[in-house]
């Protein structure tokens, strides 16, 4: 019998440290997709937080119970992670391999994103999520801490850690010059 | 030549440079500019048209003389402001704009023809004969007027590009400015404070003001301390504002390595930033302008202003005898500052006849220099008073026509700036730029104590428009004199005065497009190139219009200005183009087969963000066909493998899934049983063909649909759209998958052999037969397996979760060679599709019709579709449409080429006579001839007729037979059996 084996999107690139900046591999387990059905947001909220004490958060939001987390990734959508979701009157897919997941830290990760991000990064409170851009890619970026966790399709993990470690590069620079 | 203990340069810290091979020495705080007049440097550059010797004229970043290229290991940065370019140890500056060395350029000929080279002498001249503008005019013209160089090698060097967000942004650390963001920072609003130049302070650090006792640059840098130490402001110098756009966004373009002649390795050399400030203090400040006389633009003739900042601010004079000459208060400053630091002053020549003024030198009131002598430097003036005239001896001539309120910026948004007749300049009108508020002399307040109480108060209006409360500042104690000023733009004469340093245009170039009736002044910026090139117009705007009105009879708010427009400096494409340079143009996806297939050493293509592989070449292969071949033969014979993780995947679910599958797609969804897969068209809104592919249906209201590479995106989009747009009731609910699952074609007689060494349950007609789809297990992991072929074999897809798809592809790959098969690339993929006469966006364009394509019978009758009633419109159907055929080549050429035109055999092979085109071609090495698909008019009912076709870019020309686009197993008894 075959035996295939998984491999994961980041190949050996990272961790990679720069000046004070850190970017991770996040190995985030299950990701599902959640899009209630018409007028059934309340139900799925409910049996959600009956089977995983998560309800569905608001519009750039999400919630975590520590070992799951359910974030708001679009408009009538929401990824359950780190869980398998119960039977929902929702659609429900998996997205588990479609995403590659890093987690950027450390005092220069707002000036990081600030480079390659149109968001505002620093009024992100703990736990706001936001779909924008990283360089030209569409991505999922939420904040967790001090850090900020960035979802991009798993077929620009290169492009995504490429870019992220050459600005990572310019800011570490950029901190030896003198005033 | 360097003045004793004056100035803001580290006399510590001697800095080496080199300017034209020879080497020089300056110091730390020196701009390049201070350094070479501390050198006593004064040719620096030639003139854009005429070639003329000119020197430094300004001390600020609308120096529009003494642009220089700096050369660094190979690489050059061309038209610098030698003015803003701080000095560092590494210059190796280079003055521009020469044919022969700085000293003797050949080109100064041109200066000799000026009679002739006058404003409109090319659009009047090079009319004729036609061919010789591209051969040799335009080429000479290039070579004769110019900026700086390129290197003409790929930049190399690192550019950035950010966002900020803010409050307050603060544009100019002069007084007002300063004053601003103290009381902007104290109010705890988020404040960005930008200044171009290195050291914050703007003309604090040029003049010799005091402000609440201490020197006005001590003032500055005090200030400039106390806000550093605020958390919530941010100081960014060398940082230009470029631009004032929508919702209170501003580009400003950050020199961050340019100053280091040992920049860190990876810092980039600037930022491009993307500021959005929900509110703005404009405190840009001013401008001095020169006044317009024979030649006013010898080496060494300044603006006074630039004059007093070289002396204050570098401690160098430049000149060792100066003249000074203006017609207002300011002008009279310099005089004073150069005599209290010893310079010698040849004469103070004013043109204002009423004015009281004194001092230790020679003073001429009611006068004005008439012109200047010295080709390479002032050697002389001549002083014009009443019907006298006398000369003057000095190398260096200060002169002041007054100051023009910065108003650039604030024109970004179309607004129109007012004339103020007081200080005879523009000012801007509020609400130009919503949100952003003038402060100081960019507003027309010129004293210190002006621009202090002027920034602290549009602070807090800004502060208060945007909800956030301020106390009030204590102004200090400053200057607070008046500004008197007598208009006087050009000293009448004859010869040439000029205007715009940058563009070699003269006082009688706007009377001469005045006289030729471009009396709009944008026509005459237009006619005469006046306020173009880098500078746009800084220094000679208003003196320009000022001559403009005086020669058309009308006032200068008349007149107008031109509009100024972003960005307000000239912005490296590099620093906006950050990031895109090489690999970084576009963001790279790539399948879980990459690197195996480039081990495999195929060329990959890049089809849309995606890369997939062409071929793959074997050892003894030198040609692509030769691999092309090889690999439509092992699919047709044997097996192959092909990743298609590409195309893009939707997941439909929900009660009306079925429904809204049959309102997007022409034929029926609703019908299609679970475990099956249908083949697709959809139409945009137009009736076009948008996208075809299949969609399974995976349980009962569970779908998925397949969309080609390259229109994934769009066919997303316009599900979304058709969704909440046209029918916003229908429970569905869609996702992509697509990189949720790697996905491979197995294709070919033996793919079930390939896919049952593979499945832990074997798959057979019965289970799967052909397009079917179900769910399968591979060493048990769960796939998904479809019986699709876009090959006409028979074949597969199989799925599996993307992080097992490299080493399926292994797997495959492995298995695939014992059956004598192997992978196979697009340049096959597209061989065997054109041999079974299937599309792909070469065919469905944009501009073609189902019926075109000859599916209009797949749009169904029994329900409505998107595109279905305008597909029907006059003019989409009927034999006058291009309708898609097969050629093939019958005559001795045996060539074709995809975007050739076909005609009748005897017809000129002319656009009017063209009856079609071909959209792609092959060779079938099953056929043994080459193939072609094309849109013929009426081609359906000419199958068999003998056409011409005829590539006129590649001149070839081939007898084709028309036929049916169906060329091998048109029963599709191979993909089904």
């Amino acid at each position: 019998m075959v035996k295939l084996h998984a491999e994961t999107p980041w190949s050996d690139d990272l961790p990679i440290r720069e000046g004070k900046c850190q970017l991770d591999a996040v190995d985030l387990g299950p990701i599902w997709s959640i899009a209630p059905y018409r007028k059934a947001e309340k139900g799925v909220s409910a049996a959600l937080s009956k089977a995983l004490k998560l309800a569905l958060p608001a519009p750039g939001k999400s919630i975590s119970t520590g070992e799951a987390t359910l974030l708001w990734s679009g408009r009538e959508q929401y990824f359950l992670i780190g869980a398998h979701p119960p039977k929902l009157k929702a659609a429900v897919t998996d997205q588990s391999d479609a995403w590659c997941s890093v987690r950027l830290s450390g005092a220069a990760a707002i000036d990081v994103l600030a480079r390659l991000c149109p968001l505002d990064a620093d009024v992100l409170a703990e736990g706001d999520v936001a779909r924008s851009l990283i360089g030209h890619m569409q991505a999922v970026i939420w904040r967790d801490g001090d850090a900020f966790n960035l979802m991009v399709f798993r077929g620009f993990a290169r492009t995504l850690i490429h870019e992220m470690h050459g600005v990572m590069i310019s800011l570490a620079a950029q901190d030896e010059i003198p005033q | 030549m360097r003045l004793l203990s004056r100035g803001q340069i580290d006399r510590s810290k001697p800095v080496k440079f080199r300017f034209n091979n020879q080497g020089f020495e300056g110091f730390k705080g020196d701009t390049l500019a201070s350094a070479l007049l501390a050198n006593d440097v004064k040719l620096v550059g030639r003139s854009f048209k005429y070639h003329r010797p000119r020197g430094v004229m300004t001390d600020g970043s609308h120096e529009p003389n003494a642009l220089v290229e700096l050369n660094d290991s190979g690489q050059i940065t061309p038209n610098v402001r030698a003015t803003q370019q701080e000095l560092h140890d590494q210059i190796d500056a280079r003055s521009q704009n020469h044919w022969g060395s700085l000293n003797w350029d050949i080109l100064e000929l041109n200066d000799l023809l000026s009679p002739v080279l006058s404003a409109g002498f090319y659009y009047k001249t090079f009319m004729w004969p036609r061919s010789f503008w591209e051969k040799v005019y335009e080429p000479f013209i290039r070579r004769a007027a110019g900026l700086g160089r390129l290197s003409m090698t790929a930049n190399e060097d690192r550019y950035d590009k950010a966002f900020a967000f803010c409050d307050v942004l603060v544009i100019g650390a002069g007084p007002a400015g300063l004053m601003a963001a103290l009381v902007a920072g104290r109010a705890g609003a988020k404040v960005i404070l930008c200044d171009e130049d290195f050291r914050m302070g703007g003309r604090l650090n040029a003049e010799t003001y005091e402000i609440a006792g201490q020197p006005g640059a001590a003032w500055a840098r005090d200030q400039v301390e106390t806000l550093r130490a605020m958390p919530n402001v941010r100081l960014m110098p060398r940082t230009t504002v470029t631009g004032a756009y929508d919702g209170g966004t501003y580009g400003a373009v950050e020199r961050v390595s340019h100053h280091l002649g040992d920049a860190p390795e990876g810092a980039p050399m600037e930022t491009f930033w993307r500021i959005v400030a929900r509110g703005a203090v404009y405190a840009a400040g001013a401008m001095e302008r020169p006044i317009a006389f024979k030649n006013n633009d010898r080496p060494g003739v300044m603006t006074a202003s630039a004059v007093r900042g070289y002396v204050n601010r570098f401690g160098v004079s430049p000149g060792d005898r100066v003249a000074i000459f203006g017609n207002n208060d300011s002008s009279f400053r310099t005089a004073q500052d150069l005599a209290e630091a010893g310079v010698e002053i040849a004469a103070y020549i004013d043109s204002r006849d009423e004015v009281a003024l004194e001092g230790d030198f020679k003073i001429y009131t009611g006068a004005v220099v008439s012109n200047v002598k010295g080709r390479m430097g002032v050697k002389s003036v001549e002083v014009t008073r009443g019907s006298s005239s006398f000369a003057v001896e000095a190398d260096c001539l200060a002169v002041s026509g007054g100051w023009n309120p910065t108003v650039h910026l604030t024109c970004h948004m179309n607004g129109r700036p007012q004339w103020n007749e007081a200080i005879a300049g523009f000012i801007p009108v509020p609400g130009m730029i919503p949100g952003l508020q003038v402060a100081g002399s960019a507003g027309g307040t010129f004293s210190t104590k002006g621009c202090l109480k002027s920034g602290a108060f549009r602070a807090k209006e800004v502060l208060q428009e945007i909800g956030i409360k301020a106390k009030s500042l204590k102004v200090p104690e400053a200057e607070d004199s008046s500004y008197a000023i007598s208009p006087l733009w050009t000293v009448p004469g004859k010869g040439r005065a000029w205007l715009d340093f940058q563009n070699d245009v003269t006082v009688k170039d706007i009377e001469l497009a005045a006289r030729e009736n471009y009396r709009s002044v944008e026509h005459m910026k237009r006619y005469t190139t006046q306020g173009m090139a880098p500078d746009q117009g800084k220094n000679s705007n208003v003196n320009a219009l000022a001559v403009l009105a005086d020669a058309t009879g009308r006032s200068i708010p008349e007149t107008g200005t031109t509009t100024f427009r972003p960005p307000f400096m000239p912005v490296s494409i590099a620093a906006m183009g950050a990031y895109a340079q090489g690999d970084g143009f576009a963001p790279q996806r790539l399948m879980t087969s990459h690197d195996a297939t480039v081990a495999l050493g195929a060329p990959m293509v890049e089809a849309g963000l995606w890369y997939r592989p062409s071929y793959f070449p074997q050892k003894t292969e030198t040609h692509w066909r030769q691999s092309c071949d090889r690999e439509v033969h092992m699919v047709r014979n044997t097996v192959g493998v092909c990743d298609v993780s590409t195309l893009g995947k939707i997941d439909l679910q929900g009660p009306d899934a079925a429904a809204f599958l049959d309102f997007v797609y022409t034929n029926t969804f609703s019908t299609l049983k679970p475990g099956k897969v249908r083949y697709g068209l959809m139409l945009r809104e137009d009736g076009h063909v948008m996208d075809d592919g299949t969609t399974a249906c995976l349980a009962k209201n569970h779908y998925l649909m397949t969309t080609t590479t390259a229109a994934a995106g769009n066919v997303m989009r316009h599900l979304e759209f058709v969704h909440q747009c046209l029918c916003p009731q229908m429970d569905v609910r869609f996702i992509s998958v697509t990189e949720q699952w790697a996905q491979f074609a197995i294709a070919g007689p033996k793919a079930r052999d390939l896919l049952n060494a593979l499945l832990d349950k074997p798959a057979d007609d019965e289970t799967f037969p052909f397009m079917a789809c179900g769910d399968v297990s591979i060493g048990g992991i769960k796939g998904r397996l479809f019986r699709i072929s876009f090959s006409g074999e028979h074949a597969y897809e199989l799925a599996v979760p993307s992080r097992y798809g490299a080493s399926l592809f292994d797997e495959l790959l492995k298995l695939a060679d014992a059956l004598e098969g192997g992978p196979y690339g697009l340049e096959a993929l597209n061989v065997l599709r054109i041999e079974k006469g299937f599309i792909t966006h070469a065919e469905i364009h944009g501009r073609v019709t189902a019926f075109d394509i000859g599916m209009e019978k797949m749009i169904s009758p029994k329900k409505d579709c998107i595109g279905k009633t305008a597909s029907n419109r006059l003019g989409l159907i009927g034999p006058e449409r291009e309708q898609l055929v097969g050629l093939r080549p019958i005559g001795a050429v045996k060539e074709m080429n995809a975007g050739a035109f076909l005609f009748a055999q005897d017809a000129d092979p002319t656009r009017e006579m063209q009856q079609g085109y071909t959209t792609s071609m092959c060779y079938s090495p099953t056929l043994e001839t080459v193939l072609a698909q094309a849109f013929l008019k009426n081609g359906r009912a000419r199958h068999g007729e003998v056409l011409k076709l005829v590539d006129h870019i590649r001149q070839v020309e081939t007898q084709v037979e028309v036929c049916d686009p169906v060329f091998f197993d048109p029963s599709g008894g191979n993909a089904r059996g």
